[in-house]
Order: C-alpha cells, then sequence, then structure tokens
C-alpha cells in the first residue's frame, strides 16, 4: 500500500521539480518570458519591427518581481 | 567573437554550480566518509553524462527556429532568475551566498545525521546519497546551459570544453583547500552568469519567435553591456530605496 501511495505520487514529484527548476522562486518572470515572446511573433506576423518586445516585457517583469521582493524585504 | 562569449559563459555558470557542488562533496566527505562522498560524485557525474549524451545529439538535430525560441526562452528564465538573485544580494535585500556559512550548516547536518551502511555505497548511505544529489542537481542547470549554448552556436564541444576546464579548476582548488572555496568571488560570478544568460537568451528568443535584431550576431555586442548597466543601474537605484529606508526607521537614524 505505501508502495503504492508512493508511486502514486511520482508524476506530482516530477511535475514539481521541474516546475522549481525551470520557474523557481517567482513565476513573473516566467510569465513576462512568455508574454514577450508571444509579442515578438505577433508583432512579427503584423509585418512590424519586433526584436524590442522581449527585452521591453522582461524588463517589465523583472521590475515587477524586484518590487516585489523589495516589498517582503523593507 | 561569439565562441569567446559561449566559453565565458559557460565556463562561469559551470563554475559557480561546481563551486557548491564541492562544498557539499567536501563537508561531508570530511565528516562522513570519503569513499561514499566520491561514490556518490562518480553515479552523480556518470548521470549528468547520459543526459548529456541523451540530449545532446537530439538537440543537434531539432531546426534552428523551433530551437532558438524554445531554448532562448528556458535561457531567459534562467537568466533573469539568477539576476533577480543577483540584483537583491548587491543592493542588500538578500544575505550574500557564503559558501563557509553554507559549509558549516553542511557538516553540523552531516555529523549528526544517521546512515545505514550500504557496501555499493561505499558505506555510508547519508554520505553518498548527499554526494550524488549536490552533483546532479547543480549540474542538471549546467547540463542545460552548455547543451543550448552548444547546440546554438553550433559548437557544443566548445561548450563541453569551458564546462570541462571549470569543473577541473573548481575540483583542483577543492582538493588543495580541502574546505569551503569561500575565496571564489561566487555573488560577482552569478551577477555575470546572469548578465551572459539574460542576453543570449533575449537574442535566440526573439530571433526564434521570428524577429531580426538590427546588426544580427553583432548585436550581442550592445545587448551585452545594455543589460550590464541596467543591472547596476538597478543595484545602485535599490540600494539608495534600502538606505533611504534605514535612515526613516527610528533604529537606523539612531544608529
Amino acid at each position: 500500500m505505501a508502495t503504492l501511495k508512493k508511486l502514486a505520487g511520482l508524476p506530482r514529484s516530477f511535475a514539481l521539480f521541474w516546475w522549481d527548476f525551470v520557474v523557481g522562486d517567482d513565476a513573473t518572470l516566467a510569465i513576462g518570458v512568455v508574454a514577450g515572446l508571444a509579442a515578438v511573433a505577433l508583432l512579427h506576423h503584423a509585418g512590424q519591427s519586433a526584436w524590442w518586445g522581449l527585452p521591453v516585457l522582461w524588463v517589465i517583469a523583472l521590475g515587477a518581481s524586484l518590487a516585489r521582493a523589495v516589498r517582503r524585504g523593507s | 567573437m561569439t565562441a569567446a562569449f559561449l566559453f565565458l559563459a559557460a565556463f562561469l555558470a559551470c563554475a559557480v554550480e561546481a563551486v557548491e557542488a564541492a562544498t557539499v562533496v567536501v563537508a561531508v566527505g570530511l565528516t562522513r566518509s570519503w569513499s561514499s562522498s566520491l561514490r556518490g560524485v562518480l553515479l552523480g557525474v556518470a548521470a549528468l553524462a547520459a543526459v548529456v549524451g541523451a540530449l545532446g545529439p537530439a538537440l543537434t538535430r531539432v531546426p534552428l527556429g523551433p530551437l532558438r525560441l524554445v531554448v532562448g526562452g528556458l535561457l531567459l528564465v534562467f537568466g533573469l532568475g539568477w539576476l533577480r538573485k543577483a540584483i537583491l544580494r548587491a543592493s542588500g535585500y538578500k544575505a550574500l551566498h557564503d559558501e563557509a556559512a553554507a559549509f558549516e550548516r553542511q557538516v553540523a547536518r552531516a555529523s549528526g545525521a544517521p546512515g545505514e551502511r550500504r557496501g555499493w555505497m561505499g558505506g555510508d548511505s547519508y554520505a553518498f546519497t548527499l554526494a550524488f544529489k549536490a552533483v546532479l542537481l547543480e549540474g542538471l542547470e549546467v547540463a542545460f546551459i552548455v547543451l543550448t549554448f552548444g547546440a546554438n552556436a553550433h559548437d557544443v564541444p566548445l561548450a563541453a570544453l569551458a564546462a570541462g576546464a571549470a569543473i577541473a579548476t573548481v575540483v583542483g582548488l577543492a582538493a588543495i583547500v580541502r574546505g569551503p572555496l569561500s575565496r571564489v568571488p561566487e555573488n560577482t560570478i552569478k551577477f555575470a552568469v546572469g548578465v551572459m544568460l539574460t542576453s543570449f537568451g533575449s537574442f535566440w528568443g526573439a530571433e526564434g519567435a521570428g524577429a531580426r535584431w538590427p546588426g544580427s550576431d553583432a548585436s550581442l555586442a550592445a545587448i551585452i553591456p545594455a543589460v550590464a548597466l541596467l543591472s547596476l543601474a538597478t543595484v545602485a537605484y535599490l540600494r539608495g530605496v534600502r538606505q533611504r529606508s534605514i535612515d526613516r526607521s527610528p533604529t537606523g537614524a539612531a544608529a
């Protein structure tokens, strides 16, 4: 029974490990990166200059993440 | 130029993770069992080699566009995570990573922990497991960085060479010191790695999503200093905010 419970928990542990490995402490950064990549793809398909979209969105995401950490730390 | 950046980024990322793994391995080696600790290291290295061996050739066969989109995005997420921590540490909002303190904590935990005696683990399962986990977990991120940098730059051997050089340097230092590698400027290296990963991730991610950077590869020579300057400016700003907050507090003003 204990072995079955352990086996059933494996997929969850596996998913949690990869979530922690990739996303880490703050999901804001990952969300900013995904939004930035989507913005670049949309701008590119619309025939616009698109390279600036990713840096702008990750700067906003990093700023938001730092602001939250500072509020918690001060 | 890209080759030099590739080597530097892979070397620094690998060195900083190797320092953290070496701290754990030396601590359990000194307090528990060198034989078990080194067996754990060997198995960890073998597991990492299997991951690299399986993923390396597969990654080089993926078309460059999708590879850059996915890998650029992941590198950017990793890079921003490193940069965030480095900025918070440099501005005083997060304690600096201290290998000497980490070593002391590890020694205290290892000294009191029970361990089963299993022959193939070298006698001490606690030392074996801890060394194995340290090498595998610290190495996984490095393996990912090395593979993705190498695959994107079409030069996996150069990235692997940089990783090998970093590991050899850290292992050599750990063998000489036999203690925490506290003189390695780990926080500064982490800051530099964060800047490199963020820069390369921005470049490859945007190119993978269809954009073309002005000047193509040469734009990296502008992106890297821009990310570094932005990060340093953020550190200076946050230090000012923190100082003003300390000055305003009653205990800070008294001090």
